[in-house]
């Protein structure tokens, strides 16, 4: 590593430290950490959010039991999918279309629809190339709000179940989701995008720019001289900042971030960096802010940040390494001033290998799924540490709310395990963990294996994966690519083709599992702690706050996923390695 | 007149427990008694019906991979080379082996209550009741047609047909048939002592039984039933449990179904053999087998200790209490007064008040006055009191006073501070005003206070002291509180002395909290109260008007000395009515839930070392580079699955004798047992395969497996 690597992941690790605890104080207010319920800005916010509630007709202060919210969530979910679906099937006749893309196939349309509805933005097209700038906007934009919205909406529900005693009641979905919004998305996503466009990330409403050619001597498929170029231009950096900040991932240019449109330099990699991490890991200060406990959050952090160090560390370093193939034909590979140094197959000269790997870990850790550099071309150990990072379930720290939601319900695991190893029945900050919460958590840990396996397993034998290299590392694309639907995520080991029939149908299905699989048992439990009363805390309670239950989560998350995915990894990227 | 000392006889002299009463066929059974061995062994084969194998889903998946490996075996028996031959036959009856130890271990915990069940079924003959009817008559009726409210007469030397209350007399009844303890007990009509259990026996006198059970659901068919585990229900938290357990067997099947395909991508498709050896490794069967056998081993411990469960909710519940309202007198305190200091006046000493008050107490037969005596004669080294003369002046109701006339003509007196005060003025003396404040400050301890006076000859009476009478607090309840109270656990007295009283001794005792001039009321008002805020309650109780809150509290101890209706309400009844063992009724809960989360942890935490001796062994003869995954370096690739399979099987029964007596328990914080049983079983459970394993390789491949 150079100095300027270590430079880099202090300053992100400073800014985030500055940062994050503030983010998630302001956020607890949002969501009612106050007594009184007041937040700062509610002298501006207040007036809007009311105007909403009219046009929409939401009575604020009527709470739902989770039910009902898990409804409420559903039916919006659905009818965001259903119009981003129709938008994508007619955008080639509808207006604002500068760059003239075509509709897209029903199953294509299918995928892209979930995909950006699930918070996965996994895009089997190229979004310069299917995406017309309407659906850009009124599209994918909103979606990549909303989506986070509900993530965020989802996790405070769960964490209400905690916090209340005796409760049938879990909030207002339509409120949750209105003020996460109004008062945390878009005023982030402001700054962010204002912070890019400084930086020289595009924004504009252009079509194609045309470019006439200085090197004539490329030629297009029949052999012809290429002697200009379309450039494609749109409202890139605003759909960027929200991209980043709602874990959303998916790129207006189909290289993400390694385009110089979306990042233009070390700096808004940087930048990329900081916001992908920022609403998730400030969300668990949310979440001590809310259970006024705030060891309990730190505890919780100090989780997260550890398996991601862990996995950007992998990622970075196994990529510093270079291949060992190379480096046993004498081939340099080490840092100088002539080359970032590494395995530079797939990465930005720009930003060098560290800085892909620890953006390979942010990314796969919060189920963003944005890219600056590309995955497939990841060393074996490269790779292993993002498909395995997406494999833990997206904790480290995960999307946004649904990745605080997961690790909530892998604590009530590792409570439930240990809790009876102390001689109670297992409690998780005062709330009793028993068989309709046990059964819920099991639910969920099945959902993201079930839509991993399942379909990878069948695109293998089906032999319908169009998988275009031979041998171990066609089955890490494979696995890698179905880890990341089920997980959410939105990357992709990109060699392979995923624009088939087969790919966009069970990719697609495979989203929806990993998405409402687990949001709606985590509602549930959110739903049935609710409703029980809070056991006080004795020394016969086990802490949920010390590092001994640190190393325990940890443990149980990585065994867990360990245990389901150690026999199809040991014929993937572990067999690709070890046949080095 | 010889006066004589007493010889010292208070009650447990230095920290102890409270004493541990057996019954005698719980205690001679060791954990592998031959005849309970015998008969699970028997039991495990008849365990095999797969109706009731559906029961424990980890175990009925091994049950189908056994009949599958065995069908495949027999199907490839005349084509396959003899290695793989001996290597299916193996993993099948390996596999066999896994069902038959986890059958094994229910069977063995089955056993011992079976055993039991035995002894006490033979109690339970059919005998002959004398019915009286309605008008004086009395009529013969087996005891199985007994009907509720017959009023049976039963005499010295019969047995008592059926449970109910007594409704006239008073007799000696010995209980020995139940509870095991063969000193006989008073029964009487009307109060708390009237209740009396079908199958045991009158001793003397004549009584009438009204009877309370309908013949069939009395006190001995339950408790047959309960040891026996007949109707056996899951506790919640084992359902919790099981339902994580099916979780990770859904979870490792997906796994290994999965795997298949990617085998068959890779170009090396296994075997259905070696992919049921994989799951049946993988799924967590060591806790599968033994969760039953668990469950049933908590009940039987406590059952040990004399106490019946009616249910293992209840057992659970122990575990989780939080509050323990424990009633003063008999559980914290012996409920007599006993003597534990002497306080003089001024101008005498020590010794000398001592030394008046042994001799004033020497007429006194009363434990207390015989506690004054004791106190003297140990705390003071006083030795009898050689004076043949003596003239011991007993207590009268008139006088409120016993005491000494010595041949010296000194006299000796003691009694009630207000009676001794009224007496000395009578006599013409004067009670010092020193003494006041001494007799107050006593009283407010919650102590009696008697004043000790003599006359020498020719003088009047004077008062040398003051001696405190206090209830006495049992020894080593302190230590035992503080244990409750790392564990946990808040413990609250409930007495009927006033609050002052009532907070001295509590202060004594350690415990943390006091509720003082209880009523019913008051006490069923505290449970609430404790509930609402959301902590287990746990209680004794005897009488009729603690059922209420015997039924309202998390976990109800009824003392089988207790009525009919107290034993109802209650979910557990301590047939050694010793309301001290609330304490270890807890412990044992605790017990059982660590002993499920341990091996639970030890089950999962094996996995880890059975995938690098199962994996490498799939995969390395048409992928070599995988065998780098070897690390036990394990001979051959069948000898490494083989050994994880017997590996697998015989950890079940290397366990049973956990199961059955639980992890140790130790009164604990609960982190410090957390890491404790982290490190041993979490740690241990990974560590342990690796070794297991690797010893069984070398075994198996000495016998020729390659």
């Amino acid at each position: 590593m150079s100095w300027q690597n270590i430079l880099q992941i202090a300053a992100l690790i400073g800014l985030l430290a500055l940062c994050v605890p503030r983010l998630g104080r302001y956020m607890g207010y949002v969501y009612g950490s106050r007594a009184d319920g007041t937040a700062p800005g509610d002298r501006f916010f207040n007036p809007i959010e009311r105007v909403i509630y009219r046009i929409f007709g939401v009575d604020s202060k009527r709470e739902q039991r989770w039910n009902v919210y898990a409804a409420s969530m559903m039916a919006f979910t659905l009818v965001s999918l259903l119009s981003l679906y129709v938008l994508l099937r007619t955008q080639g006749s509808l207006f604002f279309n500068p760059t003239d893309r075509a509709s897209m196939s029903p199953t294509g349309a299918f995928n892209a629809a979930v995909s950006f509805t699930t918070n996965t933005n996994w895009q089997w097209f190229s979004g310069e190339v299917a995406i017309s700038h309407l659906t850009q906007m009124l599209g994918f934009a909103v979606h990549n709000f909303i989506s986070a919205a509900v993530g965020l909406a989802i996790v405070v529900a769960l964490i209400r179940g905690i916090t209340r005693s005796r409760s049938r009641n879990l909030g207002n979905f339509w409120v949750d989701l209105t003020r996460g919004i109004i008062r945390i998305l878009l005023p982030l996503a402001l700054a962010g995008a204002v912070v890019l466009i400084s930086q020289g990330v595009v924004q504009n409403f252009n079509g194609h720019t045309v470019a006439t050619a200085v090197d004539t001597t490329n030629t297009d498929a029949e052999g012809n001289a290429i002697a200009e170029q379309l450039i494609p231009g749109g409202p890139v950096a605003s759909q960027e900042a929200i991209k980043e900040l709602g874990t959303n991932g998916g790129g207006y240019y189909n290289a993400n971030s390694a385009h110089p449109f979306e990042s233009s330099n070390g700096f808004t990699n940087f930048m990329e960096i900081f916001m992908l991490l920022l609403i998730p890991l400030a969300l668990v200060f949310t979440f001590g802010a809310l259970v006024q406990d705030k060891r309990q959050s730190r505890l919780l952090v100090a989780v997260m940040a550890g398996i991601l160090v862990v996995f950007s560390g992998m990622a970075a370093l196994s990529e510093q390494n270079g291949n060992s193939a190379l480096a046993s034909l004498q081939v340099d590979q080490s840092i100088s001033t002539d080359q970032s140094g590494g395995n530079m197959e797939g990465k930005e000269v720009r930003f060098g290998a560290i800085s892909c790997g620890v953006f390979a870990g942010a990314t796969t850790g919060t189920s963003t799924g944005a890219v600056n550099c590309m995955h497939d071309s990841f060393t074996s150990l490269g790779g292993l540490a993002p498909m395995l990072h997406m494999m833990l379930g997206e904790i480290s720290p995960g999307g946004v709310g649904v990745g605080l939601s997961g690790v909530l319900i892998m604590a009530l695991l590792s409570v439930f395990i240990a809790g009876l190893m102390v001689g109670r029945t297992p409690e998780y900050l005062g709330k009793k963990i028993q068989a309709a919460e046990m059964k819920l958590v099991t639910l969920y840990i099945l959902a993201m294996p079930f839509a991993l396996l399942t379909f990878a397993a069948a695109a293998v034998v089906l032999r319908s994966a169009a998988t275009y290299q031979a041998g171990p590392h066609g089955l890490s694309e494979v696995l890698y690519n179905y880890a990341s639907t089920a997980n959410n995520n939105g990357s992709a080991f990109a060699y392979q083709g995923t624009g088939t029939q087969w790919y966009t149908v069970t990719q697609g299905l495979s989203m929806l599992m990993g998405r409402f699989f687990t949001i709606i048992p985590a509602l549930a439990i959110g739903g049935s702690l609710a409703a029980k009363p809070k056991v006080p805390a004795t020394s016969g309670t086990m802490p949920t706050h010390n590092p001994l239950f640190g190393f325990l989560l940890a443990g149980v998350i990585l065994i867990v996923a360990g245990l389901t995915f150690f026999p199809a990894l040991a014929l993937g990227p572990i067999l690709e390695h070890l046949s080095l | 007149m010889t006066a004589t000392v007493h010889s010292p006889d208070t009650p447990g002299a230095g920290p102890e427990r409270p004493p541990k009463v057996r019954t005698k066929a719980a205690v001679s059974r060791s954990i592998f008694d031959p005849t309970i061995v015998k008969s699970a062994s028997v039991d495990s084969l008849r365990k095999l019906n797969p109706v009731t194998m559906a029961k424990n889903p980890v175990m009925f998946i091994v049950e189908v991979g056994a009949v599958l490996t065995t069908l495949l075996f027999l199907r490839d028996l005349g084509d396959s080379s003899g290695q793989e031959n001996a290597f299916s036959g193996l993993v099948a009856a390996f596999l066999w082996f896994t069902v038959l130890f986890a059958n094994f271990a229910e069977a063995m915990a089955e056993g011992r209550g079976k055993a039991q069940a035995a002894t006490l079924r033979k109690t339970r003959a059919d005998t002959i009741a004398r019915v009286r009817l309605a008008d004086g008559s009395i009529v013969d009726r087996p005891s199985a047609e007994l009907l509720v409210g017959d009023l049976c007469v039963v005499v010295a030397g019969e047995v008592i047909p059926g449970d109910g209350d007594i409704v006239e007399g008073i007799a000696t009844v010995d209980e020995s048939a139940i509870t095991g303890e063969s000193a006989p007990v008073i029964r009487e009509s009307g109060g708390d002592r009237s209740a009396v259990t079908g199958g045991t026996r009158v001793l003397s006198d004549q009584i009438v039984v009204q009877i309370t059970a309908k013949p069939g659901e009395t006190f001995l068919d339950r408790m047959i039933a309960l040891v026996e585990g007949a109707n056996r229900q899951k506790t919640p938290n084992e359902i919790a449990l099981s339902i994580l357990l099916a979780g990770l067997t859904i979870i490792f099947t997906l796994a290994v179904v999965t795997l298949q395909p990617f085998a068959i991508y890779s170009g090396a498709p296994q075997t259905i053999i070696v992919l049921v050896a994989l799951l049946v490794c993988l799924i967590p069967t060591t806790i599968g087998g033994l969760l039953s056998a668990i469950g049933i081993a908590g009940m039987d411990r406590l059952v040990q200790r004399n106490v019946l469960a009616m249910s293992g909710r209840a057992v659970e519940a122990a575990g989780d209490v939080t509050t323990l309202l424990l009633d003063k007198t008999g559980t914290i305190t012996y409920g007599s007064r006993q003597a534990s200091e002497f306080i003089p006046v001024h101008d005498v000493s020590a010794v000398e008040a001592a030394e008046a008050a042994l001799a004033s107490s020497l007429a006194d037969e009363t434990p207390e006055g015989r506690s004054i005596v004791d106190l003297a004669v140990n705390e003071f080294k006083l030795a009898v009191i050689d004076d043949p003369g003596a003239v011991l002046v007993p207590f009268t109701a008139q006088t409120r006073m016993s005491g000494m006339d010595f041949t010296s003509g000194r006299s000796v007196r003691k009694g009630a501070a207000d009676s001794v005060r009224r007496f000395v003025e009578a006599e013409g003396g004067q009670v010092p005003l020193e003494i006041l404040p001494i007799v107050d400050m006593v009283s407010n301890d919650g102590a009696t206070p008697l004043a000790v006076i003599d006359r020498r000859p020719g003088g009047v009476w004077r008062v040398l002291g003051v001696i405190r009478l206090k209830d006495t607090v049992k020894p080593g309840m302190r230590a035992r509180f503080d244990e409750m109270r790392a564990m946990g656990i808040r413990t609250v007295m409930i007495t009927g002395d006033n609050p002052l009283t009532a907070a001295a001794i509590a202060r004594e005792a350690g415990v943390d909290d006091v509720l003082a001039e209880a009523t019913p009321e008051d006490k069923m008002a505290l449970i609430k109260r404790e509930q609402a805020g959301g902590n287990l309650v746990a209680m004794t109780g005897d009488g009729t008007n603690d059922a209420p809150a015997l039924a309202q509290a998390d976990v109800g101890v009824a003392m089988n000395t207790g009525t009919q209706a107290a034993k109802e309400a209650g979910n557990m009844v301590d047939l050694d009515s010793n309301p001290t063992k609330l304490i270890e009724i807890v412990e044992v809960g605790k017990q059982l839930l660590m002993t499920r989360g341990s091996l639970t942890t030890f089950s999962i935490a094996n996995d880890v070392a059975k995938y690098f001796a199962i994996i490498p062994a799939m995969f390395s003869g048409v992928l070599p580079a995988l065998d780098k995954l070897n690390v036990m370096s394990l001979g051959s690739p069948r000898s490494a699955i083989l050994s994880a399979v017997i590996f697998n099987a015989l950890i079940i029964v290397a366990l049973v004798p956990l199961a059955l007596k639980g992890v140790k328990f130790r009164a604990e914080a609960a982190s410090a047992v957390l890491r404790r049983n982290l490190l041993v079983y979490g740690l241990g459970g990974v560590i342990a395969p690796f070794i297991g394993i690797k010893i069984i390789d070398l075994i198996v491949t000495a016998l020729g497996v390659k």
